[in-house]
């Protein structure tokens, strides 16, 4: 549930960026932060390895004006999607209200898209959300890779895997080089926005 | 985690705070929840933190935190410290959802705050 605080008129929303390991949940958000930097006021926090991975998460807040008379602040996050880190995965998960599962196309990557949702429906259910209910999008990412001659799972066969019970709004995007990065956050935004006010009413 | 703060709770928790910790010395304090979300935050004016990143990293080395104190046999560790060369951090749990974050300069002692906190908190408790 949103954080709404009625003395300042201000809500803070939570979007986490989750899905199997070197998916591109960073990628998602770094190319969010260049593109917007003029409007984000503050740095991006990043926790890293050594060797680039996402140790613990990455988090980038900004402004998206006013609603209702309240200024929406959202906060994206990204989860580390290594297998071993699933009690942070957990931790970030805590107060959640909108996911982005961003879903990686190469083929050899089919099983852990899998993995990665199953391990997200597990992890909401502690906190008792359903991952029927919580406001989704999904990003088949890295399809800028077919033009490599990498072999790429179609968005049909992704869809058919991954959203054949969410039936969630989905997106082929390249989070390198930022095609559909956008659209994914702002279908995010709007969907999360919608049931907030739903939930509040 | 449902919880509800009106405009009175959060007026009289802004004025534990101001009393009890800014008005002696303390730079920021911020009270917020385990997700990273600020309920009260004040500072003495001077300083310029982006304390909603604070916030995030806050409740994510509580959290990491807490699991160390699992490994080791504790319930938890209930208060952390950070020393810096000018400024400092402290952090104490309220109940089992909140957490008080202080930053403060080298003219405030550990033991002071330490008592300052407390003291607070034990206010901030029964409003929550």
């Amino acid at each position: 549930m949103a954080f709404v605080n009625l003395k300042k008129k201000e809500v803070q929303v939570k979007i986490v960026y989750y899905g199997p390991g070197r998916g591109g949940k960073t990628t998602n958000l770094e190319y969010i932060y260049k593109k917007f930097n003029a409007r984000i006021k503050t740095e991006m926090v990043a926790i890293k390895t050594h060797g680039d991975r996402t140790l613990f998460f990455d988090f980038l807040p900004f402004d998206i004006g006013k609603i209702k008379g309240y200024d929406v602040k959202i906060q994206l996050y990204t989860v580390p999607g290594q297998v071993k880190y699933n009690a942070t995965r957990r931790l970030v998960l805590r107060g959640v209200d909108g996911i982005v599962f961003v879903a990686d196309s190469m083929k050899v990557r089919r099983e852990k898209n899998l993995l990665s949702l199953k391990n997200l429906q597990e992890n909401l259910s502690t906190y008792k959300k359903n991952i029927f209910k919580i406001p989704m999008v999904l990003q088949y990412n890295k399809i800028d890779l077919s033009e490599h001659g990498i072999p790429l799972l179609s968005p049909e066969i992704l869809g058919k895997d991954l959203n054949t019970q969410l039936k969630a709004p989905s997106f082929e995007a390249s989070a390198l080089l930022g095609s559909n990065v956008v659209a994914t956050l702002k279908k995010s935004i709007s969907i999360t926005m919608a049931s907030l006010k739903k939930e509040l009413k | 985690m449902d919880y509800t703060l009106g405009q009175k709770e959060l007026d009289s928790m802004e004025e534990i705070l101001q009393k009890d910790l800014i008005d002696l010395g303390v730079h920021c304090v911020f009270l917020i929840d385990m997700a990273g979300n600020i309920i009260v935050n004040l500072d003495n004016g001077d300083i310029e933190h982006d304390i909603y990143s604070l916030a995030a990293l806050a409740a994510g080395n509580f959290g990491a935190v807490s699991a160390m104190a699992r490994i080791v046999g504790e319930n938890e560790f209930s208060l952390l410290f950070h020393k810096g060369k000018k400024e400092n951090i402290h952090f104490s749990k309220v109940m089992t959802d909140f957490l008080l974050v202080t930053i403060f300069g080298r003219e405030t002692s550990l033991g002071f705050l330490r008592l300052k906190v407390a003291e607070a908190i034990k206010k901030i408790k029964v409003i929550l």
